[in-house]
């Protein structure tokens, strides 16, 4: 009988049984961002496997918009990205503008872009406020970046009435024109938030817990990203210079300079560092439109219905998220015989189980808050 | 509680005992005290589904703060939490889930249902196939209705001040179950279809193996 | 690049399989559908990326749109299938792009179209014991969690 020494206990070790274990994450659970059920299979901490399912917030946008003039599918279009409206409702008139071969005049194209990046820059401000809380530092981050948007949300509540879902722009024009002091509102927020991302930087970019949690963890390689069909961000940060407003500028994006940030390693630090950095290309957009705006009246004619002649159209705009498409089938009624939503963080989020194969759990949430998707514009 | 001397008792046999240099001594019911204490700290379960999350996450933040209403503790289990704020569309996958939340609530428990969705099916209402109307139509009982598309920040922390109202006064949750409460047997029309074709397709199965 | 060289290119190489050109597409046969994609991917063309696949119901057949996109050349391309309606299958393209993957389930769940040597051929939008396919033309609307009838919203008023 002898007594057990270290050896045979790493050799019993080695002869044990294990199983894998299939854990569900979510549909309701504080990081993901939304209802989304993740299936994984964990081998201990590591992830084996990874299922997604989706569908547990479609609501049936697609089937509704055939009942629905082009002027009432705009507050359905608020509700898609819930975070970026503004975006998604310009996306969707640009479609039914060029369905129907309506122009619009200038004052109305810059004060789309301002509105617009406005928006891009709330957007950006929550998706790296619920990152950073998701990986740990629970409140701080969250409240500096709602504080900021705070400013943002409460200018457009004065211009249209609604904090999160506007239903500001229309087919044609705007809803309103902005009001007298909004201009020189719009001008303090851009030297505030300068200084305020200096702030970032120093709080999160190169803070030494949040780089081990977030270098290297899920690499997405170039030729990967492309095969997805992913776009926005994401893409950017794998290290695809490829931006809609440079690349393919619609309305009047290319009278404006700004640069495009580009990712290195394809990890979730770069992708929070592009998100970070594209604030404040945006703020350079909205500093050169305010200075550049004609006058004139950008409210939109109401027409009580519009038609136009059979045909079809696809219009693409880059979100916060991505390439929000509409592409929109006319039959020559009131409403539209299709209209079907090309969704950005649809195609983002299928390469999650790649990404996530061979991660620890808690990597795993780093990897699904640094893809910042919404769950209303993937189950529409 | 009357701490106040010019309030009048609210029944017979609460009195104001005596005043002291360090505080009062009042006489009253157990139950008036733990309703205060039910209402005071509304421990809320992270149930957002769409955009009425984000007002409910504005509300937790610095400018509007349900914190100081002592709500401000969102817990991921239901096993840890007293109310439910339904801040969402319920579509009919997500429906299933919610009745099993509520069930591993432990009492009393409360819900709030925010936004114009969780009301009544909200802009969703028409020629939808796959979002139920309202939280009521599920079966899971409403203490408190806040309307609005979202609501905004004050008008949630009202709903909640609302619900801290009710629970002073009466202590118990709504629990009346409205009648349409989604068994089989209560199918009709084209769910009564789906689920009988779904039972042929089990039972056929069943043959075969 | 514009729609008329591919179209050139497809009768060069494919003869026969261009059953027409509409001004904003180009309408394919779907027997041809997977070698002609596999030589946009591959060729100079450079379509690498499958940007979107969605379907329109015409009531006799059903209308699938391919998007392509090549960033070589900054062009979308829009390929049209017809697929009548007693025999709704076709080819899957998950096998050349993998975002096809996502999006040809969708076009399943929502209106039936079946994709041959699909991986992984389930819903993704609707719960997985539904029996039918909602955004075609023909599906009654359903009256389980509504209250009263409705038409619909009336335009203009």
């Amino acid at each position: 009988m002898n007594s057990p020494n270290t050896t045979d206990f790493v050799q019993k070790g080695n002869e044990l049984r294990s199983e894998e274990m299939v854990v569900n994450m979510g549909p309701q659970h504080p990081s993901t961002h939304g209802v989304l059920y993740l299936e994984l299979r964990l081998d201990g901490e590591i992830v084996v496997d990874c299922r997604v399912h989706i569908g547990y917030l479609h609501r049936s946008c697609e089937k509704i918009a055939e009942n629905r003039t082009y002027t009432q599918f705009i507050p359905f279009t608020d509700r898609l990205d819930y975070l970026a409206s503004m975006n998604n409702n310009l996306g969707y008139c640009l479609a039914v503008e060029k369905l129907l071969n309506i122009q619009v005049n200038e004052r109305t194209q810059y004060i789309r872009t301002i509105i617009a990046e406005l928006n891009r820059v709330a957007s950006h401000l929550v998706g790296i406020g619920t990152f950073a809380q998701d990986l740990g530092a629970y409140a701080t981050p969250m409240f500096y970046c709602f504080r900021d948007r705070e400013q943002i949300v409460q200018l457009f509540d004065e211009l249209c009435g609604g904090r999160l879902t506007y239903n500001y722009m229309r087919i044609g024009g705007v809803q309103t024109d902005f009001p007298p002091h909004a201009v020189k509102v719009i001008k303090d927020f851009i030297k505030y938030e300068r200084k305020k991302l200096k702030e970032y930087m120093e709080l999160l970019t190169y803070n030494a817990i949040f780089l081990s949690r977030t270098k290297k963890i899920g690499i997405l390689k170039p030729e990967v990203a492309i095969d997805y069909g992913m776009t926005g961000p994401m893409l950017r940060a794998a290290g695809v210079k490829w931006d809609l407003r440079k690349d393919e500028p619609y309305m009047i994006y290319d009278r404006f300079k700004f640069d495009v940030p580009v990712g290195t390693n394809g990890d979730s630090w770069d992708r929070f560092k592009v998100r970070l950095d594209e604030i404040g290309e945006s703020l350079k957009i909205i500093e050169q439109a305010v200075e550049a705006l004609p006058p004139g009246n950008p409210v939109a004619k109401v027409n009580k219905v519009f038609k136009g002649p059979p045909g079809e159209a696809y219009m693409r705009t880059e979100n916060p998220r991505g390439e929000l498409g509409f592409y929109l089938v006319s039959d020559g009624g009131q409403k539209p015989y299709r209209n079907k939503i090309r969704s950005p963080s649809f195609s983002n989020i299928a390469v999650l189980p790649e990404l996530i194969r061979g991660l620890n759990v808690s990597d795993a949430v780093c990897v699904l808050g640094s893809t910042d998707i919404v769950m209303g514009e993937i189950d529409r | 509680m009357a701490v106040n001397q010019q309030q009048p008792p609210k029944y017979e046999g609460e009195k104001h005992l005596g005043h002291f240099a360090t505080g009062d001594i009042i006489l009253t019911k157990s139950e008036d005290l733990f309703n205060w204490a039910k209402g005071s700290s509304l421990w809320p379960l992270t149930f957002g589904l769409s955009c009425c999350a984000i007002e409910m996450m504005a509300t937790g933040a610095s400018k509007f703060d349900i914190d100081r209403l002592g709500s401000g503790v969102f817990r991921a289990s239901p096993r840890q939490c007293d109310v439910m704020i339904v801040a969402g569309t319920i579509c009919v996958k997500m429906g299933e889930c919610m009745k099993k939340l509520y069930a591993q609530m432990p009492d009393p428990k409360y819900v709030i249902a925010m936004g114009n969705c969780a009301v009544g099916g909200g802009i969703f209402y028409h020629d939808t196939y796959s979002v139920v109307q309202g939280t009521e139509t599920l079966g899971i009982p409403v203490d408190v209705h806040v309307v609005g598309c979202p609501p905004r920040p004050e008008g949630l922390m009202h709903g909640i001040l609302k619900l801290k109202e009710k629970i002073q006064k009466r202590g118990k949750p709504e629990t009346n179950y409205p009648e349409k409460f989604v068994r089989p047997e209560n199918a009709v029309g084209f769910m009564k279809e789906q689920l009988d074709k779904t039972e042929k397709v089990i039972e056929d199965q069943k043959k075969t193996t | 690049m514009d729609q008329a060289q591919i179209s050139k290119l497809l009768n060069e190489q494919f003869p026969g399989s261009v059953a027409e050109e509409q001004p904003k597409a180009i309408v394919i046969k779907k027997e041809s559908l997977l070698a002609i994609a596999k030589m946009l991917r591959d060729s100079d063309t450079a379509f690498k990326s499958c940007h979107c696949i969605t379907a329109v119901d015409r009531k006799d057949k059903i209308e699938m749109i391919y998007m392509l996109y090549s960033f070589k050349h900054r062009f979308m391309l829009n390929l049209k299938i017809f697929l009548p309606m007693n025999d709704l299958t076709v080819e899957t393209l998950s096998l050349l792009w993998k975002s096809a993957n996502w999006l040809e389930r969708e076009v399943y769940d929502l209106f039936g179209v079946k994709f041959l040597n699909h991986p992984d051929l389930r819903r993704i939008l609707n719960p997985d014991e539904w029996t039918d396919f909602p955004l075609r033309k023909d599906f009654d609307r359903p009256d389980f969690y509504r209250l009263p009838q409705s038409e619909g919203l009336k335009a203009g008023g």
